[in-house]
């Protein structure tokens, strides 16, 4: 019974594919999920939208949007109602087939990526041996369509925007791949699927997910910064930030292509959190042994809504960084750590099992942190002060 | 010691704005920011050109909110200018108020009461406060802080807005110093609410530090940047937090003795870089300062009339003469100064605006900088385009 | 130093999003216009005309004197007096305002009509719920538009209403006095010589106090 409930789904497409001759089973199985996705996730996203809104303006002693709908659930609706009805304005000098084609590289290839992603027990769309390749592989074609949709704009400060945006979204695509590559190297599978099941195990109740080690915790931290910097997220928003000077790459984008450009955003949020919750937080298995009976796309989920809950709550408090502080921190800071971090994972399957394996890795990455953090903030004499006072 | 204790000397070539070399390869990118910007304190445009990212030249361009406040007030009687001075610097009309009921009552020589000596000093100390707190909020938002503290700031605000508006009948246009004394008396209940109000204050200062003043985005972003050089600021007339910050300590308070400061036991926090970061925290230092002061005059209020009995409100004619009447306004050194030439209107009525003189040194600070620096350095600075445009 | 800045500043925001579902502090939404706050009893918005009694006309306290005209600082106020007198609240012949205009796009709230009038005619109304969509003199409010009771005033202002109305009826007390005096004196001096008495001059009551 639980079982059922657990693979509910698989058995749901089985049911509705077996209408079909035998030799289209196939094609017409990847076809149901393909359509699940694509709608599951933009309904996501546009809870997500009030989520944000709400939670934000929670933070900030205010309700959010209330007025459509109980709670401001239909939010959504009234904005996409608005983008759809404005008036898609394409400037003169632009480049028309780029300029069009630039939101629709983004959605599709951010789409992609959910190919390789475990939602659930046998609940992956694609079981391939190296799902994670795949997965970078589409992760950085995001870049290409930032820079489309800037360089179409033939504006100066568009194609500013868009060249900050992508120099950010390099420099952090390194640290991404990087963090991920420990957990390969203590699974030793590229793939998604083996990943999780790595981590299924329990000892005493508790999982052997890959953050409850210290390699696993530093990876996780270097994971979700350079995550959040992807996606543009703040701290990291400069590239679409308001008051700044530079208007961002998609100045020149209005109505339903804007929309689109944000909906790209968010499902890029989702697919990262996806993975990094794959990698670090166990996928689908359950936090505690004896938690295992509820079903396994159930905590997928959870995970993914508690890191939108994240990211919206570091959005309501942190201010951003420069850009060229953000590449600073970038190459200076996360890029040696996730070097260190690969050190470490060798040195934590070299030392074998027990507790010394604990204390050597947890020393070392605890002074390189302290280590660079101090230095990094001394050189530039950053600091708390003091004041002195007249009377 | 009051004095100006910084070496003034000459520094060759300094009235020329210094040049920033460029490399000489491409052209300089000539941008303008505003009169529309989202980072807006008002309509107020810069012509920046840069180089890349550094900024090589700044021009501030002003004068979109001119509405002719001191030609008005050649037209018009001396007590009619009162209302028009809240819409100086809009965000803190009572400190616009008291400069001019005290430079008025130098030109007739007229007394104040002490009840209303202390209302006043209430009131101002309040204005200060409030208008720290959402200095210190925009100052955030512009960061890119999506907001959140600029409204803990407003939260704030709202409760010593709503102190304004229970005894002056109005949240910010307040229109209450006369001169002679204040419009209305407080009454016993307004003065508890304002005690209540002022014993809530040191835990929202207490939050808004904690929040911020040891995060180190905020740390990274303001320290070392938009440095102003004390000799600097002296030599073009910087005054307020803005001056203080960069070491000097010229606080009007202790040096005019205006009011009935010397009362009350304060201390003038002074920063020692001189930079965005040194601004900002001498603006918190200074809320809690107020917050002490407040106490004090809280505690030691005495009764009495607020209005001079003597004092005319009608039929105001004062014999020709000339004053000049400066207070310690939140955002530096606000004055006015009056010519008057025996008839109900004023000769010439000319105020010295902080904000206006704080903006000439903007470039000096900003060059080299980035785009993204130049918004906070303007926030920095604290100015209102009521009071820079007149 | 380390991070641990941000993760203050981070457990703050929490402390915020938590607090909002159960304090007041910090929740400080009032959804107008569902919700209202109450206005405090000094607040001012825009004046307006009092009155005795029933009739706008007849009880109108305005003696068309123009003073507030003059000392308004915007000139938005426009005042036409009338060629006739009518009787105000001690039964003297007044003129009255038959034209009293304000115009309050102009208007900036500053009270100094108030303060300057003799007669306590003009005072400051709270609402502020004036928007209109007729552009050309939607907000030029007419004599009519102006006058509100003193019923009205007592509900808006009590305490001042109360001051204003002491104040007016001490007045009146004393006008009534003097001229029950005066009237003494010349039944007793007509009593006395039946000399064609030379009409005492009643004293005007509101000439008595000026208000400082």
């Amino acid at each position: 019974m639980i079982d059922r409930l657990d693979q509910i789904f698989v058995l749901l497409k089985h049911w509705l594919v077996g209408y079909l001759p035998g030799e289209w089973q196939a094609a017409a199985g990847v076809v149901v999920s393909v359509v699940v996705i694509i709608g599951l996730y933009p309904a996501l996203f546009a809870l997500t939208t009030v989520l944000e809104r709400k939670g934000v303006g929670r933070i900030q002693n205010r309700l959010g949007p209330n007025r459509v709908g109980p709670y401001g659930i239909l939010q959504p609706m009234a904005d996409g109602i608005k983008s759809l009805t404005k008036e898609d304005i394409v400037p003169r000098s632009a480049d028309a087939v780029v300029h069009f084609l630039a939101p629709i590289v983004l959605v599709v290839t951010v789409f992609m990526g959910f190919a390789v992603l475990p939602m659930g027990r046998n609940m992956v769309l694609v079981d391939m041996d190296a799902g994670l390749l795949f997965y970078f592989a589409m992760g950085a074609s995001t870049e290409l369509s930032v820079f489309m949709a800037g360089w179409s704009s033939r504006n100066k400060y568009s194609l500013l925007g868009a060249m900050r945006a992508v120099a950010q979204m390099i420099s952090y695509e390194v640290a991404l791949l990087l963090s991920s590559v420990v957990v390969v190297m203590a699974t030793g599978s590229l793939s998604l699927v083996k990943i999780v099941e790595a981590q299924n195990h329990y000892t005493w109740g508790l999982p052997h997910w890959y953050i409850f080690t210290p390699w696993g915790l530093a990876g996780f931290l270097m994971y979700a910064i350079a995550a959040t910097a992807e996606t543009n997220r703040s701290p990291f928003d400069l590239p679409e930030g308001e008051s700044e000077l530079v208007a961002g790459y998609h100045t020149e984008y209005s109505g339903f292509k804007f929309a689109l450009f944000f909906l790209g955003e968010y499902v890029a949020m989702f697919s990262i959190s996806g993975l990094g919750s794959t990698l670090f937080l166990g996928g689908w298995s359950a936090p505690l042994a004896f938690l295992t009976w509820v079903p396994s796309w159930i905590w997928f989920f959870g995970k993914l809504l508690v890191s939108m809950c994240v990211f919206i709550w570091l959005r309501g408090t942190l201010p951003r960084l420069r850009q060229d502080q953000l590449m600073n921190f970038a190459w200076k800071f996360v890029l040696p750590m996730c070097l260190l971090n690969l050190f470490v994972v060798a040195l934590w399957r070299f030392i074998g099992d027990g507790w010394l394996r604990w204390l050597v890795c947890s020393a070392i990455l605890v002074l390189a942190y302290v280590g660079i953090g101090w230095e990094g903030m001394s050189r530039k004499r950053l600091g708390a002060r003091s004041y002195r006072y007249a009377d | 010691m009051n004095s100006l204790d910084v070496k003034t000397e000459r520094v060759e070539g300094w009235n020329r704005p210094p040049v920033i070399e460029t490399d000489g390869e491409g052209e300089l990118l000539e941008v303008a920011m505003g009169p529309h910007h989202p980072s807006t304190h008002g309509v107020f445009r810069m012509d920046l050109a840069l180089d890349g990212e550094r900024v090589v030249r700044l021009k501030p361009v002003f004068g979109y909110l001119h509405r002719n406040h001191e030609q008005i007030a050649e037209t018009v009687s001396y007590l009619a200018m009162m209302p028009y001075t809240d819409r100086l610097d809009y965000i803190c009309s009572l400190t616009n108020n008291w400069a001019y009921a005290l430079a008025v009552e130098k030109l007739v020589g007229q007394e104040v009461p002490e009840r209303a000596e202390y209302l006043r000093v209430i009131l101002a100390e309040l204005t200060r406060a409030q208008n720290h707190a959402s200095t210190i909020g925009f100052l955030l938002q512009e960061m890119g802080a999506s907001g959140t503290p600029l409204m803990y700031a407003f939260r704030e605000r709202e409760k010593i807005l709503d102190l304004f508006e229970s005894l002056t009948g109005s949240r910010m246009m307040c229109n209450y110093m006369r001169f002679g004394g204040c419009r209305v008396d407080a009454s016993p209940a307004w003065l508890d609410a304002a005690r209540k109000v002022v014993a809530a204050l040191p835990a929202f200062v207490d939050e808004f530090e904690r929040f911020l003043s040891g995060n180190e985005i905020v740390m990274a972003r303001c320290q070392g940047v938009g440095i102003l050089r004390p000799d600097l600021a002296v030599n073009a007339g910087v005054t307020g937090p803005m001056l203080r910050a960069s070491g000097v300590n010229y606080d009007i308070r202790k040096v005019d003795h205006y009011g009935i400061y010397d009362r009350f036991r304060f201390r003038v926090p002074l920063g020692d870089h001189g930079d965005i970061y040194d601004r900002y925290m001498v603006r918190v230092l200074e809320i809690r300062e107020s917050i002490g002061i407040l106490e004090q005059a809280l505690k030691d209020i005495p009764n009495g009339p607020v209005m001079d009995p003597k004092a005319k409100i009608r039929g105001f004619r004062p014999k020709p003469g000339e004053a000049y009447g400066r207070i310690e306004a939140p955002k530096g050194e606000l004055g006015f100064y009056l010519i008057s030439d025996g008839t109900p209107n004023p000769y010439r009525y000319r105020v010295r605006p902080p904000s206006l003189i704080n903006l000439t040194v903007l470039e000096d600070m900003c060059l080299g900088s980035n785009v993204a620096d130049v918004v906070l350095i303007f926030g920095s600075v604290d100015i209102v385009l009521g009071e820079v445009d007149r | 130093m380390l991070g641990e800045g941000i993760l203050k500043g981070l457990a703050e925001t929490a402390k915020n999003f938590a607090g909002s579902f159960v304090s007041k502090e910090r929740m400080t939404t009032v959804e107008y216009p569902e919700e209202r706050l109450p206005l405090p009893e000094a607040s001012r918005n825009f004046p307006f005309l009092v009155y005795d009694g029933s009739d706008w006309q007849a009880g109108l306290r305005c003696v068309a004197c123009q003073i507030c005209e003059k000392e308004c600082p915007p000139k938005c106020i426009y005042i036409e007096k009338s060629k006739d007198k009518k009787p105000d609240y001690v039964g003297k012949l007044q003129i009255y305002p038959t034209k009293f205009d304000i115009d309050i796009s102009v208007c900036m709230s500053c009270q100094i009509c108030v303060e300057v009038c003799p007669f306590e005619a003009i005072k400051m109304n709270n609402e502020f719920e004036l928007a209109t969509d007729n552009r050309f003199g939607g907000l030029l409010l007419d004599r009519k538009e102006l006058a509100k009771s003193n019923e009205y005033y007592h509900q808006i202002h009590p305490t001042e209403a109360a001051e204003v109305d002491a104040r007016l009826a001490a007045e009146k007390a004393k006008a009534e006095a003097k001229a029950k005096a005066a009237a003494d004196a010349a039944a007793a001096k007509a009593a006395g010589a039946p000399a064609p008495a030379t009409p005492t001059r009643v004293a005007k009551p509101s000439e008595g106090e000026r208000k400082s």
